[in-house]
């Protein structure tokens, strides 16, 4: 039995389909401060007071009027999972979640993007269903009715099961955590106002809405 | 007061330090420090890390101190109690200590001034965030390969009540790897000091109960091994041991 909710803790990933390293460019990855593509995945952290439910309404930290929306989907893990083998890694997937990993933009990869990528509300996830073949699976984002993004995980560096093996190479993940398989590099930006939709067929739509700054 | 957690005859208990040095169980058992199962003090929420919030540290890292907090988060994954092992992986060439002032957040707070800061706080332990820096990346660095590995970042024992540390601003760090003192500071030496540390992250987020914010390091890293024995102390806080194990002692099948 899944749960419907997630409870853990919400790890993502960048710069991980070859769309965003095309974008972001080699020159740039060469170059300082980076001094060199990434060779583990590039990863941060969504605290619990992130996570909003479908259907709600996130406001942006004052004095800010635009938000990136990385469409992703969020491996549910189901056991406790470390130093997983490519061929069994995704038995410990119990299930999927639609995300919108919520950013305020932000040019630089280089240090940690606390208050970009934290701000209370900064991740609307849809509940949880069951895991099905993520190998081709679109995702789409409108905003106010107009497609803006379509993506395909196809398209990605490391799939699901090899993201699984290289992430418990070093941290256990636990029941209820979730890892995001990755968003686009300087995906669309979302004024406030905007009625957000991420949908995949198979998995159903995410819906929020993106208010003024918060007080 | 000083709280703890521990593990002790298949339960978990709160635990309370007796006037002798002893752990106090809420019956009245008193036990010996040393032979129980100490669990982190608190169950964490968000963990919070602050790098380069010593200018003296970050001079040794070859920075210029930061214009804002240089925060990054940390796993529950990451967190274990008093006298844990840490594993040194075999492939690392510089793994080092940070001995650090971890404040335990008590109640919910959203856009507080420095004024208001404090009233969250509910106490304060030690931390220990080891880094492995032979796996730093120039991606939301310092990465998680290198701060959010396994049991990389013991906490405790003890949990301070913020009313038995009335100045956490002037407060003695040490460390000591097998008896002898490496690293020491002061807290006074922070950059960013607590209470702008927490209206810095309630200006954008909200802190619940159970979060922790670990608030730096001052210089003095050197590098472990397997078998060092590190002891980092916060003075009135309390004094966090931990021993480095190589892979083979890690992963051994007892």
């Amino acid at each position: 039995m899944i749960k419907q909710h997630v409870s853990g803790t919400v790890y993502g990933v960048v710069l991980n389909d070859h769309a965003s390293l095309r974008k972001i460019g080699n020159e740039t990855l060469a170059a300082a401060p980076y001094k060199g593509a990434p060779k583990a995945p590039a990863m941060y952290i969504k605290p619990a007071n992130t996570r909003v439910a479908c259907g709600g309404v996130v406001s942006l930290p004052a004095g800010t009027m635009n938000v990136e929306v990385g469409a992703t989907i969020g491996l549910v893990i189901g056991r406790a999972a470390a130093r997983l083998a490519r061929d069994n890694a995704l038995e410990a997937v119990a299930g999927i979640v639609l995300a919108a990993d919520l950013s305020l933009p932000h040019a630089s990869y280089y240090r940690p993007a606390i208050r970009e990528k934290c701000f209370d509300g900064a991740l609307p996830l849809c509940s949880v269903k069951p895991l099905v073949d993520l190998a081709n699976l679109q995702l789409r984002t409108e905003f106010d009715g107009l497609v803006v993004e379509q993506r395909s995980l196809a398209d990605l560096v490391r799939d699901p099961a090899q993201l699984l093996v290289d992430v418990t190479e070093f941290m256990t993940l636990a029941e209820g955590d979730v890892l995001l398989v990755g968003v686009s590099y300087q995906a669309p930006q979302a004024a406030t106002g905007s009625q957000v939709r991420i949908s995949a067929e198979g998995v159903g739509s995410l819906n929020f809405s993106i208010a003024g700054a918060q007080q | 007061m000083k709280r703890g957690r521990i593990a002790f005859q298949g339960a978990i208990h709160q635990v309370t330090q007796a006037e002798d040095g002893r752990v106090r169980l809420a019956d009245g058992r008193l036990l010996n420090e040393a032979d129980v199962e100490w669990l982190p003090p608190v169950v964490p929420g968000a963990v919070f890390a602050l790098g380069l919030n010593y200018a003296d540290h970050a001079k040794e890292l070859a920075f210029k101190a930061p214009e804002v907090p240089l925060a990054f988060l940390k796993g529950p994954n990451t967190i274990v109690g008093h006298r844990a092992q840490t594993r040194r992986p075999a492939d690392a060439t510089y793994m080092h200590y940070e001995c650090e002032l971890a404040v335990v957040i008590g109640k919910t707070g959203k856009n507080l001034t420095k004024a208001e800061a404090m009233d969250i706080v509910a106490g304060y332990t030690v931390a220990n965030d080891y880094a492995i820096r032979d796996y730093l990346e120039n991606y939301y660095r310092p990465n998680l390969r290198v701060k959010n590995r396994d049991g990389c970042t013991p906490l405790g024992p003890w949990l301070v009540d913020a009313a038995d540390v009335p100045n956490p601003m002037a407060l003695k760090l040490t460390t000591r790897v097998n008896g002898k003192t490496t690293q020491q500071g002061t807290t006074a030496d922070m950059i960013f000091d607590i209470p702008t540390l927490i209206e810095y992250l309630t200006s954008f987020m909200t802190l619940n109960p159970g979060d922790i914010i670990l608030t730096g390091t001052p210089e003095g890293l050197a590098d472990v091994k397997a078998g060092d024995v590190i002891e980092t102390e916060v003075e009135g806080v309390c004094c966090l041991i931990n021993t480095i194990v190589d892979d083979e002692t890690y992963f051994a099948t007892v």
